[in-house]
């Protein structure tokens, strides 16, 4: 007797999903610590029901098949929200591989007295899970991916900041590497910031920066000139004793720029230069 | 006698790589105790050659060695593309001279900042350029 495997799944999938959820709340990967059980059913049954419904024997060895789009659906959006909130790979895993666990549970229940259909189907139905395990797998990354892009464009948001050190003196602590983009953020927010504050210094420390290369110093040359042109003065300030005997060997001509060793320095150079005095009052005793 | 004590290599093939690849020579160099001035000399000349790599040839692979010679340890890497070669490779190898639009440093400044410099190169083949500094070189 031939069985139809839809019909099977349809009727006992009230079954099926006690199996499963006790599949997996007997995996010790359970995370009741980011899902609460309740949580976990609902997605769960939401994406079983999906897939009986969808599933029968003209599509059980075509997982491409257009009519588990829906299930497909479900299960992209279950796996990319698993990576936003932190599973592992392994427990996004470990969730849809409980369901083959169940339901092959139950399908050899079911024939117990028919082993070549039982291996037959078990082998159809292994091949089609395992195609939604791939999706699972690719989807999880994909959310993983725009998580870290998302942080990328944060890092370049943050990591330029220009700041009014006094009045007339901008400071740019450069932190990373200058790579082309970099620069092109960095000259631009710091030419901005001239016009808008009707600056005459500005202070570009390098004291982040972890190597110089001709690549970053002709960056920064760049980036200086251009300040140049909008009439403002440019100093670099924090060139450690190592960097500043590496740009000696590569042999970077920073000789026309103002150099100094600390953003201290540096800040004292400007103030000479805006003939600013600082200086310890006089304590009154009264 | 050079005799490589460790091997490693790392494929090179965005800009985003080559943050990373530092941060490897500079484990290496840390690990077999480089000072911090032949560190960042290291670091450096192989930030200019990854750059070039990228730049002429869309990337390529590299070799990070731990080499020994006598009693001397050292790092020993190397630059492998299959880009379109140099035809004048002693032109290159000269001060200010760029095809690309760039200071024209990297090459020679690379050489100044190492011990050992090696380049081979052939038009249409590829640049293989090997660089090597010793612990206290």
């Amino acid at each position: 007797m031939k069985i139809d495997i839809s019909k099977v799944f349809l009727k006992k999938k009230k079954q099926i999903l006690e199996q499963w959820m006790k599949n997996q709340l007997a995996d010790e990967s359970l995370r009741e610590d980011l899902m609460s059980n309740e949580e976990l059913r609902t997605e769960s049954d939401e994406l079983l029901d999906a897939l009986v419904r969808s599933l029968n024997d003209n599509n059980l060895s075509d997982a491409q098949s257009t009519d588990f789009e829906n299930v497909i659906e479900i299960l992209s959006g279950i796996s990319i929200s698993r990576a936003r909130q932190g599973f592992s790979p392994r427990e996004t895993g470990a969730y849809i591989f409980s369901l083959k666990e169940a339901l092959l549970q139950i399908l050899q229940e079911e024939l117990k007295s028919d082993p070549a259909q039982l291996t037959s189907l078990i082998l159809k139905l292994n091949k089609l899970i395992d195609s939604f395990s791939v999706t699972t797998f690719e989807t999880f990354i994909k959310g993983r991916e725009e998580v870290i892009l998302r942080q990328t464009d944060e890092i370049t948001d943050i990591s330029t900041p220009v700041i009014r050190l006094w009045d007339g003196i901008l400071a740019l602590p450069i932190i990373g590497t200058l790579d082309s983009a970099r620069t092109q953020v960095v000259m631009e927010s710091l030419l901005q910031e001239i016009v808008v504050t009707g600056s005459s210094i500005a202070i570009l420390d390098i004291s982040g920066v972890p190597a110089v290369d001709s690549l970053v110093a002709q960056h920064l040359l760049k980036t200086i000139s251009a300040t140049r042109l909008m009439g403002a003065e440019c100093i670099i300030s924090g060139i450690r004793p190592e960097i500043a005997q590496t740009v000696v060997h590569l042999g970077i001509d920073l000789s026309t720029i103002i150099t100094k060793a600390t953003l201290a320095s540096a800040l004292k150079y400007a103030f000479a230069v805006l003939q600013l005095e600082v200086r310890k009052s006089s304590v009154k005793n009264s | 006698m050079i005799v490589v004590l460790t091997k490693d290599s790392m494929i090179i093939q965005r800009e985003q790589d080559v943050v990373p690849f530092r941060n490897r020579v500079k484990e290496y160099a840390v690990k077999i105790g480089m000072s911090l001035v032949n560190q960042t000399k290291l670091i450096t000349a192989a930030s200019e050659l990854v750059r070039n790599m990228l730049k002429y040839s869309n990337g390529g692979n590299t070799v990070i060695e731990v080499v020994s010679k006598g009693r001397e340890n050292g790092i020993r890497l190397s630059f492998i593309d299959k880009g379109p070669g140099i035809k004048d490779v002693e032109l290159a190898m000269k001060d200010g001279y760029s095809t690309g639009r760039s200071l024209g440093l990297g090459l020679p400044g690379a050489k100044r900042l190492v011990s050992e410099f090696d380049i081979k190169s052939a038009v249409g083949k590829g640049t293989t350029v090997t660089i090597t500094k010793w612990k206290n070189g």
